[in-house]
This record gives structure tokens, sequence and C-alpha cells, in this order.
């Protein structure tokens, strides 16, 4: 059960239960789908970027625990962050979850995010936690499509 | 009399621990384990009498050809077939429907024509049948799902019509459990001269299969989902049909003269076995056919019904379970929602318990779509489960409520 209780932290149910900057919104700049066929998760991102800074961000959709709150904890994490950081903690995130070594002053930077360091234990469950951050890039990208983890 | 610890004793893998917990294997919609006859039989041919088949003159290619064709009459006699030329061996249920919707349908369809499937369909009933109507101007057409998992035959008499060239559905639903009355659907099918293909891919290892009783047309099943191997299966169809019928993929076995004017090609069922086929995946799965035939699959049938109840029984009395699928006549597949709780994170959960269940839309994305799901989570049992099993399951299912509530 620790491995269970590392994956589904507090933090990580919470977010599930209450999902922060859970809206869509009218104002956006930058916008993307998400979609795990796998497990038929979908969610769909929202981004006000002025001047390089995200000024907001949210978004909506269905998913597993583990995909909800990260893209919550996303979302909150990332408000305020220009682009060209917000580039450099996905790079981070990706090494988090997929169990790649990071140094204390990354996993620092990463904050409340580092509760998904136990996602790596669960090789299935890796691209739940990573969807959200797969449709930020598409939307920064402004790639007009689904993003998709396969 | 049914022996659950001399069957349970059959297959090697069920004492395998997981997470340090006995695993309890409830995937068997989506491949079953198996036996120590068909490791073994697989294991025989390759240290004591593999060589490629047909066209060898020595010892150990007719050796292997009389087994290869040996495979051929066991599928024949499992499924009741009036003729051992009307089994065809291809990779699984999936090439079994492409090779009909390619050689059968695709040559007879014109613009406007219409392929009835129903709406639980297996995608893998569905798009291939999607594709040939594009390629046509065909139209596919729908039998509609009632809310309890049932098809609505009610529907049945209007959907059919002298457009329709096939009707394709499945005797038994791989996410609802459901067990279609295709005894009914062949019969008004074949009122109006109308073919019928029926999906057999779960139904074959839960109930006794005569296709002459059920008079099907077609009849595709994968030996994977009854205790064989992977990457092979059966295609029963009507010796008539075959004979009609192009070929499907070409190359050596399938011809009998070849020269760069003609091509002649070579007597049914090899016409559709192009290449060296599947050699040892035919004989494992010959011997899975046998292994079952020997354990009785009326016996099976029984027993997994009993499975069943119990299980349905428990599911129901769990809070904020929901069963998806409550049809009066299924096979042993239970598909459940939990209230507020995603699929995903059940089958993570009561993996860690030791219980291998299936999480998602199980290739059946119209039917969650009907019942405005994402997904569920499946037990689909087997004669190797028991009863105490199905305690170990809503035990975990008790846990992921506990952990996720």
């Amino acid at each position: 059960m620790s491995e269970l209780r590392e994956l589904y932290q507090e933090v990580i149910l919470d977010h599930n239960k209450n999902p922060r900057n859970f809206k869509k919104l009218e104002l956006h700049s930058h916008h993307a789908n998400g979609h795990n066929p796998l497990c038929g998760d979908k969610l769909e991102l929202f981004l006000e970027v002025v001047e390089g800074i995200i000024k907001d961000i949210s978004f909506v959709g269905s998913g597993c625990a583990i995909s909800t709150s990260s893209a919550s904890l996303m979302t909150q994490f990332l408000k305020g962050k220009s682009i060209a950081e917000t580039r450099h903690y996905f790079e981070h995130f990706h090494d988090l979850v997929t169990g790649k070594e990071l140094d204390e002053e990354a996993l620092e930077e990463l904050g409340k995010l580092a509760v998904f360091a136990g996602v790596q234990e669960f090789p299935a469950r890796i691209k739940c936690a990573s969807l959200s951050w797969h449709t930020l890039i598409n939307a920064l990208d402004s790639v007009d499509e689904t993003a998709a983890t396969e | 009399m049914f022996d659950i610890n001399k069957i349970r004793s059959d297959f090697p893998i069920l004492k395998t621990k997981v997470y340090g917990k006995p695993l309890v294997y409830v995937d068997n919609a989506a491949s079953t384990q198996k036996p120590q006859q068909v490791i073994d039989s697989i294991s025989d041919l390759y240290s004591k009498h593999y060589a490629n088949i047909h066209r060898g003159v020595h010892h150990l290619s007719q050796k292997s050809t009389a087994l290869y064709e040996g495979a051929r009459e066991t599928v024949k006699t499992f499924i009741n077939a009036n003729k051992v030329e009307e089994i065809v061996f291809v990779r699984g249920t999936t090439e079994g429907i492409n090779l009909v919707a390619s050689s059968y349908l695709e040559p007879r369809l014109e613009p406007g024509d219409e392929i009835l499937i129903s709406e639980m369909e297996h995608h893998s009933n569905i798009i291939p049948w999607q594709l040939v109507a594009e390629r046509t101007g065909a139209l596919l057409k729908i039998i509609p799902l009632l809310e309890n998992g049932e098809l609505d035959l009610s529907a049945l008499p209007d959907l059919l019509s002298p457009k329709v060239k096939l009707v394709a559905v499945t005797h038994m639903s791989n996410s609802l459990g459901t067990i279609n009355d295709v005894s009914l659907i062949i019969e008004q099918a074949h009122d109006l001269g109308i073919p019928v293909l029926i999906d057999g891919a779960q139904s074959i290892a839960h109930m006794p299969i005569d296709v002459q009783k059920l008079d099907c047309d077609f009849f595709v099943f994968s030996g994977h989902k009854i205790y064989g191997p992977t990457g092979i299966g059966a295609l029963y169809a009507k010796e008539n049909h075959l004979l009609n019928m192009a070929p499907y993929q070409s190359g050596g076995d399938m011809i009998l003269n070849v020269s760069f004017e003609k091509t002649e090609y070579n007597d049914i069922p090899y016409k559709f076995e192009a290449g060296t086929p599947n050699i040892e995946g035919t004989i494992g799965m010959a011997a899975a056919l046998n292994y079952v035939s020997e354990v009785g699959i009326e016996a099976i049938d029984e027993y997994e019904q009993e499975l069943l109840a119990y299980a349905t029984q428990q599911f129901s009395e769990i809070e904020g379970l929901q069963i998806i699928g409550t049809a009066p006549n299924k096979g042993s597949i239970i598909s459940f929602v939990l209230d507020g709780i995603h699929p995903h994170d059940v089958g993570t959960i009561m993996d860690m318990e030791g219980v291998a269940v299936r999480t998602g839309h199980h290739c059946t994305q119209p039917v969650m779509d009907c019942y405005n799901i994402p997904a569920t989570t499946r037990v689909s049992l087997s004669f190797y489960n028991t009863m105490n099993e199905i305690d170990e399951i809503t035990k975990a299912i008790a846990k992921v409520k506990e952990l996720m509530g």
C-alpha cells in the first residue's frame, strides 16, 4: 500500500476532487485539446499569454485522478511564469514522472509538482500525469490539433 | 465433476504472486492464460516434430503437416462445421473479419447498399465494414442498444431490407457481457437471403458453438481467447461462400499453378492461406480446444454462470457501484463504474491488491458513448476463477473506495 499512498497523495486527491482553474477562458491566446486514447482521458486547455507571460491558464475535461490533479496543479504552478520558463519546467516534469534523476535545484523549482514523483513506479500511469503538459506544449506551439500521449 | 483445484493446477501462471499477493486474473475477455497442455504442445512441436508444412516430402514435414491439418479437424469438430474445408486459419478474429470484408463483401457491394452491424460491436467488427463502405459507397446501419445492454431486436425488421448485403454481429459483447439472440437475427436475415457473420471472439470460450445449428454464414474467433496462443484464429465460412470468394492475401501455398500469364488458385481453404502459416499457433490452438473439450464446455458454461451470479450479487451490494450491462442473458463479464472514481484509478489500486482487471473503453467506444461514460472497469471471469477470488475482488473494490473516497 505504501507505493499507492505515494501515488495518491493527499494533494493529488484534493486536486482531483476540487480541480483549480477548472473553467473555460473566454479570452485566450492559446488553446489545445489533449486526449489519451488508452483510457479516454480528455482535456481542453486555455492560456492567455501577454508579452511572453502566462497571465491566465485554465482547463476543462474528464479524466482519472492523476490526470485531473496534474492539470490542476500545472495551471496553478504556471500562472505568472514566462513561456521560456514553462518549456524548461516541462522538461523537468517529464524527467520527474519518467524516473530520471533530477538535481535538488530542479526538484525545488518544481515545488508542489514533486508529488508526481510517485508516478514513476507506475509505468501505465505516466501518460496520465503528462497529458496536460503535452497539451500545454501543443497549445504553445499552436498546433491546432488534439494532443495525444501516443 | 468440475474439479477446480485440478483445473487451476493446469495453469502454471495462476501461481504467480503480484506485489506479494496471489494473482487474481480476471482480464480473460482480453486474453486467457494457457494450460500446461497448450504450452507442452508447442514445446513438443519444436522439440520433436517441426518443419515447414505441405510441400516437404521428408519425414518431419509430413509430421508437421499432419499436426497442422489435424488442428483443422479439431476446429471443425469443436464448432461442428459440416466440412473441414470450411475452416480457414487466420491470425485472429480481426483478420477473419477483414478477410470476409475484402474477399466476400467488397466485390458484391454497390453504392447505396447497406451493411448491418450493432451498437455493441468491438471496433474490429466496425472498422473493416466502415472501410469497405467508404471504398464502395455503401452505408453502415446500426442495430441500437437498449439501456440494459441488450440489442433492440424489435428494430430488426425495419433495418433488414434487400439493400442489406451482410449482417455482422457479436455473439457475446466484450464490454457488457450480453449474449445476443443471434439465432433470431440469422433467421430474420436469411428470410431475405442476407448472409450473417457472427463475431465469436468472446462466445467461443464460454458456450457450446454449433455453426450448423446456428446456420450462420461466417463465424470467427481467436485462439488466445480460448486458452490458446496469440496470432492464430479461425474463420468458418459455408463452403458455398468460400468457393465464390476472391483470394485474400496472395503468395505461396494458395496456388496450384503459377505462370507469368495466369495463376490457378489452390482449393479451399488453402486459397485463403497464403504463405507459411502460424504452424505452432495452429497446433497450440488445437491443444487448447482439446483441453476445453476435455473439461467440457457445458460444464464450463454452468460453472461460469455460478461465478457470474455470485459476483453480480456481491458487486450489487457495494454502495456507489453501478453495473454497466444487465441483460438477462449474459456471459461471465461484469463491467462497472464507481461513483466519482475514474476506472483508471480503480485498475491501478486493484492491481496493487493482485487483481488484474481491465479498465478503459474495451475497444467499444460507441457502447461507452451510449452510456455516456468514458470507460469502465471490467471483471471478466473464466472457469479457473473461484468464488474466493470474487471475495478478493470485492475486498479490492472496498480498498479503492477507502483510498479514493
